[in-house]
C-alpha cells in the first residue's frame, strides 16, 4: 500500500480558491479536474481582457488568425511534442469500422469492457499550444521583414489538478513574430515590458522570472537546463496564495529560436532558417488572478479595473 | 573502437552537426556546430547506450556535452565510478 501524503498549506490554499469559485458560480465543476463550465460574469471579464490586449498590441499590425482546437496530425508530427510533452498530448480516436465491429464495440461496452480497441487515431490532435496550426501554414519564404500573427483558441494539456489555476483546457492570447532571429529577439524583449505594464495596471502584482518548460523525463532536464540557461523563457507570474508560493504564471513571453521555424521549414528572404518569438496570456488563468485578488464579486473590483475591462 | 571515436560516430548520427565531428577538435564548441537542444538530448541518450552508463541527474546540462572532450571526460568519470 501506498503512502498518502497529506495535503500541503499550498494544496490546501488551492482546494480553498477552487471552493470559493465554485460557490460564487464563476466556475463550474465537472467530475474531471481542471475541466469547468465558466460564467457569464467570467466571460465578461474574458471578453474585456480580450479587447485590452488587441489593444495593447494593436501597434503590431498583426495578421488576425483563428485555427480551432484540433489541428492535422500530421503537422502534429513535424513538432517534437510527443518526444517532449508526450504526458500532455491528446490524440483524437474515432470509429472508422463497419457495423461488425460496431456491434462488437457494443458489447464489450455493454459488459463494462474498454473498447478503445475498436477505435483508431483520426487524422487530428488536439491543439497543445495555439502556434502550432499558425507555424504548419507558414513553410517556405515569411515576406520582408517576416511576419506577425495575432492568435487565439484553446489549448490542451493533460494534466489534471485540483489546482483552479491549471486547466486541461483553456483559452491563450498569443501575438506571434517569425523573422530574423535579432528581431525575434528584439521583439519578444519589446512586448514582454508592454504585458508586464498591461497586467501591473489591472492591478496585478505581476514579476517576470526566468522559466522552463515542463519536458518530459530525463531528456527533459537537459532541455530544461539549457533553456534556463539561454534566457528562452519568461513568464509573468502574480502570487496568489501570499507566502506559500512565489507565484502562478499568468503569460509569457518565449524565443522559440528554429525550434519550430526549422521543423516546418520557414526562411527570411535571404534563405536562412527564420527565428520565432511569441507573447502568449493564459485567458483563464489571467482572469482568475484577477479574481484571485480582486474578489469573487465583480461589482467590488476596483473602479479603474472596472473601468478597463468595461465591467 | 576507442571512446573518442564512439563519441564521434555518436556525433555523426545524432548531433545535426553542419561538419563531420571528426574534423572537430576536442575541445570545439558542438552547440557552435551546429547541435541544438534537442539533437543534445538524443546524442546524450545514445552517448548512453554506447557505454551502458546512465548519466545522473546532475550531469543532464548544456555544459556536459559542448565538446567531443567534455563529453569523453564524462564518460570516463562515469565508467571509473562504476569499475
Amino acid at each position: 500500500m501506498t503512502d498518502v501524503l497529506a495535503p500541503t498549506a499550498l494544496d490546501l490554499a488551492r482546494l480553498e480558491f477552487r471552493d470559493e469559485l465554485l460557490a460564487s458560480g464563476l466556475l463550474v465543476g465537472t467530475s474531471v479536474p481542471g475541466i469547468y463550465g465558466r460564467s457569464g460574469d467570467f466571460e465578461r471579464v474574458i471578453a474585456g481582457l480580450d479587447r485590452i490586449l488587441g489593444e495593447a498590441f494593436a501597434a503590431l499590425d498583426a495578421t488576425v488568425l483563428r485555427f480551432p482546437p484540433v489541428y492535422p496530425r500530421a503537422d502534429f508530427e513535424r513538432t517534437d511534442y510527443i518526444a517532449s510533452f508526450p504526458d500532455l498530448s491528446g490524440i483524437v480516436s474515432s470509429f472508422e469500422d463497419g457495423d461488425r465491429e460496431h456491434r462488437e464495440l457494443l458489447a464489450a461496452r455493454e459488459e463494462g469492457r474498454a473498447y478503445e480497441g475498436w477505435l483508431k487515431p483520426a487524422d487530428v490532435v488536439l491543439t497543445n499550444a495555439i502556434c502550432h496550426p499558425l507555424y504548419a501554414t507558414l513553410e517556405g519564404t515569411l515576406p520582408s521583414g517576416g511576419g506577425t500573427y495575432d492568435l487565439s483558441g484553446y489549448g490542451f494539456r493533460h494534466e489534471p489538478s485540483f489546482d483552479p489555476m491549471r486547466l486541461q483546457s483553456f483559452r491563450m492570447r498569443e501575438f506571434v513574430f517569425v523573422g530574423t532571429p535579432d528581431a525575434a529577439q528584439l521583439y519578444r524583449d519589446t512586448w514582454l515590458d508592454t504585458s508586464v505594464a498591461l497586467l501591473a495596471s489591472l492591478g496585478l502584482a505581476v514579476q517576470a522570472v526566468p522559466a522552463n518548460d515542463p519536458f518530459f523525463g530525463r531528456a527533459g532536464k537537459m532541455l530544461v537546463s539549457a533553456q534556463l540557461r539561454e534566457n528562452l523563457k519568461v513568464e509573468i507570474i502574480v502570487p496568489l496564495y501570499g507566502d506559500l508560493h512565489e507565484g502562478t504564471a499568468i503569460a509569457s513571453a518565449n524565443c522559440q529560436r528554429d525550434h519550430l521555424t526549422h521543423a516546418f521549414d520557414i526562411r527570411t528572404t535571404d534563405g536562412e532558417v527564420a527565428h520565432g518569438a511569441c507573447v502568449a496570456f493564459g485567458m483563464e488563468r489571467t482572469v482568475l488572478a484577477l479574481v484571485r485578488t480582486h474578489g469573487t464579486d465583480l461589482e467590488a473590483w476596483p473602479v479603474d479595473v472596472r473601468a478597463l475591462l468595461g465591467l | 573502437m576507442s571512446m573518442i571515436d564512439t563519441v564521434v560516430r555518436v556525433l555523426d548520427t545524432h548531433g545535426k552537426l553542419t561538419t563531420p565531428a571528426g574534423s572537430l577538435a576536442p575541445d570545439a564548441d558542438l552547440y557552435a556546430a551546429g547541435m541544438t537542444s534537442h539533437a543534445s538530448v538524443n546524442v546524450m541518450l545514445a552517448v548512453e547506450d554506447a557505454f551502458d552508463i546512465e548519466f545522473p541527474d546532475e550531469l543532464l546540462t548544456k555544459s556536459t556535452f559542448c565538446s567531443i572532450g567534455a563529453i569523453c571526460s564524462a564518460v570516463e568519470g562515469l565508467l571509473e565510478a562504476a569499475a
